[in-house]
């Protein structure tokens, strides 16, 4: 009997979808059919791998049996089999989602029938080599990868929105590949590695490396849109088809931020300075209130949405004062990659019900929804649901990356943080509620007649009730997450006396 | 000045031009075209770190001719956009100065 | 798990579970709905019976689900949630039967009934929280439940009453979470203890649990309707008659001052609170409170928004007595919690009954009413009564417990509010049944339905009369063994040691 542990899963969920998508853009017709057999088999690679890890370790595969550092590794170590975890979980939701709500339609979109699933699959590809590559030149292959994927699928809605939403994210997100590949080179020139490991072992000191992670950083900070840096983000993650805006504000703003992570939390965390970590914390705090603040203003129901994934994201950054260079890092480590986890599957739950509402709606303003309570009520809770474990109400996931977050600034005195934390939460129910309270009102009449289909409300339920679940596995959440941590620590911090 | 140097300058100049030019140009073949030059830029950066040592180290220049073929990749993927937005909009601009009024405005995202 | 541990669960299972399956009932299928309220209504009670029992005699009930090393969700039942629970087990049983009354004829009833379950429940995992975290847990979901009960009618007021109580219960929320996430990162996990559970830290954090005291009685105190926090009370009563009724008896209000008296009794302890010095200020502000709310309940001419100005002023009798130091004040405010519950549904029952059967909404279309319907009328009558605090109405042994108490702790002044509230109870509620019992009416009544066999269709009659029942029976059978007093008493005595 094979055991869990001799399983080689990292080729595999690699190798599964970028299969697929060659598969499905060979047999155009049968698209859907191979994407969905795809999906299924990636997300359970992708649950594997979580659950190897969970068992036996950090897992690394030397690909054709080179060897770091002339060939390409792959490693998963707690946070990567999570990221692929997560990735599986959102992709086979989306997937599931995306064969429903493709089918039918006429000429016009005949080519995103045709067109999605290659590249929907190519950007999964993507994702799961950037999650579990041990080579930041391989990442900076992936990154580009999942960049190029992501601008075709924004662009399939062909509509001037989008063309112009898609050119302006091609051309942040090529400078920001542009900047961290020259970071990795100047790395390399002061390390003599490209092997992520090697070069956490290296000792990093000197004005190169500085400039190397200077550089690393704003590349990927322009492409996780962090405020300021966020400008592209809205009208891309907007005028996109709903299954492409769950994945974008998912799943691929989340690649950049884990590159983040793996760059300042693994490799080089000598170089982290007060100035660094305060910086980016403030960052996230202006993309927390200036996100929220945008998205209880904005007209658009998707643009809500895309704001609020603007101010999530902030929360994300605030990782980098609460847990880098702390001695009692892990529950802020905890917390934001719980966040991460919470807010894919709530994002994703709250794009895809915002999907089949304006199939529904008269138009695509907030109060396109008036009525639409009592004609798609799976739908509306499915959407209620993501946004309560955004705002953070318990006992949802979000609830739970937040408690860690509050527990780790107000045990570590840095109180100051909690109050962002607080106003984001107070911003998140108002632009929530805001949507439901038009969901709920009373139309003059019956409604109008919709078509609704199964298959696209449950999936976003489905992928809601997940964000729900999240809040009552933690525990195990947090328990992978160890393995390979780079921050120690207790789960919760108790104030030192 | 060593040529090491002298390169490493001059990529990191290519880079401040071509970032420039990306910002201010409106139109969305000089922003391409920018784009090109910040990455070329990178490119002589990562040459002249493999004149480092005696005999030229062969993995930045692998880099860039990774770098190279993505590079050709993305400028056809955003020359092929730019002409849809031409297309679309009637101009080849991203609308910046007017960027709240195309978020604004009203309109399905799936045509059909 | 054996039994003991299981059972706190249960009782919130029992209408948690028929909440969640009324959710997918087609409108039609009344029968089947109401059987499935009535019958987690039924069940609950037999559960809760069996759960004062074991209380009574010292038994231990406790269900644990750890959610993070160092979070976990408690449901205990000890004496204090058993009395929060017996009452809003009871008070919902009546107000369902109630709300299918009220409801007949009405668009979207599966959901209405769902998300009242969903209340019930909520309320439920408040009483029977075993620690801070769980409180907030479903204090929060409570926010989440009535939101959408008070903005069931869809209609533009509906909404904008929605918000206004949006706004005010999650940003209570918010401060009571700070309040929480602050005290568990320096006290650790806080389970409730009778006599507090802050020992350890008390010497080193004084300063720091002074603050926290505030931020948690602030969170608290929006949902308990203390000023300045109290504006969202009176807009909330664009919702149903069955939601008014159930907000202002048992679940929101309650849930506020229950979390006071928690907070004070078995987080802080009552010695440390006194000691910190935070019990005077939260007196004066629950005094300053209930003489506000009745100043302010003169003045309506609105029905029920009288009557919510004075659940404002009576709920803060709750407040005043947890914070007056001595068993005997704490008695009259823990006792309150159930008086004031059976006494201010009667009323809102009634107040539902007049605008159902007659179209009254305002006191001055009510000359006469008591010819018409004097069974409603009657029953109001209890009610008011016992809130200005005539024997043998509940309200008068609460103002007895408090004023003896307030006595025996040398604060006199609290004497003078007890006084001056029952004045104004009797200057806003005297001329009501005055005109209603001793006026000629008006002329038509604004909207009147045709008169079947009783003055008003029995499921809404007769909720109203039971409560009355109850709010008499509380009161003149205040010492009989299982009365709400004796249960005061027991928890009185177990917090202070005696």
């Amino acid at each position: 009997m094979i055991g869990l542990a001799d399983l080689a899963l990292l080729p595999w969920v690699v190798a599964l979808p970028l299969g697929g998508a060659v598969l499905s853009f060979v047999l155009r017709t049968r698209a859907p059919f191979v994407g969905l057999v795809t999906a299924l088999a990636t997300a359970a690679a992708g649950l594997l791998l979580a659950a190897q890890v969970l068992a036996a370790g950090v897992q690394r595969h030397l690909v054709g049996g080179w060897g770091a550092p002339l060939g390409i590794d792959l490693q998963a170590d707690g946070l990567s089999a999570l990221m692929v975890a997560m990735t599986a979980v959102v992709g086979l939701g989306v997937s599931v989602y995306g064969s429903a709500y493709f089918a039918g339609g006429n000429e016009d979109t005949a080519h995103q029938r045709a067109y999605f699933w290659p590249l929907w699959l190519l950007l999964w590809t993507a994702l799961n080599a950037l999650f579990v590559t041990a080579d930041a030149f391989n990442a900076y292959v992936t990154l580009e990868l999942l960049g190029l994927s992501a601008v075709a699928l924004v662009a399939l809605a062909a509509t001037p929105a989008a063309l112009t939403g898609a050119m302006r994210y091609l051309l942040v997100g090529l400078l920001g590949s542009l900047l961290y590949l020259l970071g990795v080179g100047l790395l390399y020139g002061a390390a003599a590695t490209l092997d992520l490991q090697q070069l956490a072992q290296a000792p990093l000191s000197g004005r190169v490396a500085a400039v190397a992670l200077a550089a690393i950083t704003a590349g990927l900070v322009l492409k996780t849109a962090l405020f300021p840096f966020h400008f592209w983000l809205p009208p891309a993650h907007a005028s996109a088809p709903a299954p492409v805006s769950a994945v974008l504000s998912a799943l691929v703003v989340k690649a950049s931020f884990y590159l983040l992570l793996r760059f300042w939390f693994f490799v080089a965390p000598e170089l982290a300075s007060a100035v660094l970590t305060t910086g980016l914390g403030l960052l996230g705090a202006a993309a927390v209130l200036w996100g929220g603040l945008r998205a209880l203003t904005a007209e658009r129901l998707k643009l809500v949405v895309a704001y609020s994934t603007v101010a999530q994201i902030g929360y994300l950054f605030l990782v980098f004062p609460l847990g880098l260079g702390q001695p009692e890092g892990f529950t802020a480590w905890g917390g934001a990659a719980l966040l991460v986890l919470a807010h894919a599957t709530a994002k994703a739950a709250m794009f895809l019900s915002a999907g089949v509402i304006l199939k529904a709606a008269a138009h695509d303003g907030v109060s396109g929804i008036d009525g639409t309570a009592q004609a798609l009520p799976v739908t509306i809770f499915a959407f209620a649901l993501a946004g309560v474990s955004l705002i953070g109400l318990p006992p949802t996931g979000g609830f739970a990356a937040k408690w860690l977050l509050l527990n780790s600034a107000l045990a570590s005195g840095q109180w100051w943080w909690a109050l962002v934390l607080i106003a984001g939460s107070l911003l998140a129910a108002a632009y929530t509620f805001r949507v439901l309270a038009h969901a709920f009102t009373r139309l003059p009449g019956d409604p109008p007649p919709c078509v609704r289909s199964r298959r696209l409300e449950w999936s976003a339920l489905a992928l809601a009730a997940t964000a729900l679940a999240l809040g009552f596995v933690a525990t195990d959440v947090l328990e992978l997450l160890r393995v390979g941590a780079p921050v120690q620590g207790p789960v919760l911090m108790e104030r030192a006396p | 000045m060593s040529a090491v140097l002298a390169y490493g300058l001059a990529g990191a100049a290519l880079i401040t031009i071509g970032l420039y030019a990306l910002i201010v140009r409106r139109h969305l073949l000089r922003k391409i075209l920018a784009m090109n030059v910040v990455g070329n830029g990178v490119f002589l950066v990562l040459v002249a770190l493999a004149k480092r040592s005696a005999v030229p180290d062969p993995v930045p220049h692998a880099m860039v001719l990774t770098g190279i073929v993505v590079a050709v990749s993305a400028t056809a993927l955003a020359l092929a956009l730019a002409v849809r937005v031409r297309d679309a909009t009637g101009q080849a601009t991203l609308d910046e100065r007017r960027g709240t009024a195309a978020e604004a405005g009203r309109g399905r995202d799936v045509p059909g | 798990m054996t039994f003991d541990a299981w059972l706190p669960a249960l009782i919130l299972f029992s209408s948690l579970i028929p909440g969640l399956l009324i959710f997918f009932l087609d409108e039609e299928r009344h029968r089947l709905r109401t059987a499935l309220n009535l019958a987690g209504a039924a069940l609950k009670l037999v559960l809760v019976g069996w759960m004062i029992w074991g209380v009574f005699h010292d038994h231990a009930y406790l269900s644990r689900l750890t959610l993070l090393p160092g979070l976990d969700l408690v449901l205990e039942a000890d004496a204090l949630s058993v009395l929060f629970v017996a009452l809003s087990t009871v008070l919902w049983l009546v107000t369902t039967v109630y709300a299918i009354g009220y409801l007949e004829h009405s668009p979207h009833r599966s959901r209405f009934f769902g998300f009242f379950s969903l209340c019930v429940s909520a309320t439920v995992g408040i009483a029977l929280a075993g620690n801070l975290v769980t409180f907030l847990v479903f204090y929060e979901l409570l926010t989440l439940a009535t939101f959408p009960l008070v903005a069931h009618r869809g209609t533009a007021d509906s909404m904008r009453g929605a918000k206004v109580y949006l706004t005010y219960t999650v940003a209570g929320g918010a401060v009571l979470l700070v309040g929480v996430a602050w005290l568990s990162a320096i006290a650790g996990p806080v389970e409730f203890t009778e006599g507090g559970a802050l020992d350890a830290v008390a010497g080193r954090y004084r300063s720091e649990l002074t603050v926290i005291f505030v931020l948690l009685i602030g969170g608290l105190g929006v949902k308990a309707a203390l000023i300045p926090l109290h504006g969202w009370l009176p807009q909330a009563m664009v919702a149903p008659a069955p939601v008014s009724a159930l907000l202002h008896a048992v679940a929101v209000v309650k849930a506020g001052a229950f979390g006071i008296v928690r907070v004070v009794y078995d987080v802080y302890g009552v010695d440390l609170a006194a000691d910190l010095g935070v019990l005077g200020p939260l007196a004066v502000l629950a005094g300053a409170t209930i003489v506000y709310g009745s100043v302010r309940a003169l003045a309506q001419d609105g029905l029920k928004k009288r009557l919510a100005y004075s659940t404002v002023s009576q709920v803060s009798y709750i407040a005043l007595g947890t914070a007056i130091f001595g068993p005997v004040a704490s008695i009259g405010g823990i006792v309150h919690l159930v008086h004031q519950g059976v006494m201010k549904i009667t009323l809102f029952f009634c107040a539902g009954n007049l605008a159902e059967t007659l179209g009254i909404h305002n006191v001055s279309e009510m000359r006469g009413c008591a010819r018409r319907m004097p069974l409603t009328m009657a029953a109001f009558t209890v009610g008011a009564l016992g809130m200005i605090g005539v024997p043998p109405v509940a309200g008068f042994v609460t103002k007895w417990y408090l004023g003896t108490g307030a006595v025996a702790a040398d604060s006199d002044w609290v004497l003078l509010v007890l006084a001056a509230s029952s004045l104004l109870n009797a200057a806003y509620f005297l001329p009501i049944l005055y005109t209603a019992w001793f006026r000629e009416p008006a002329g038509e009544w604004p909207d009147e339905q045709p008169r079947g066999r009783f003055e008003a269709p029995l499921m809404l009659l007769v909720p109203a009369l039971v409560t009355a029942v109850l709010s008499v029976a509380a009161g003149l059978l205040a010492a009989a063994p299982f009365s709400p007093l004796e249960w005061a008493k027991l928890i009185a005595a177990r917090e202070y040691g005696l």
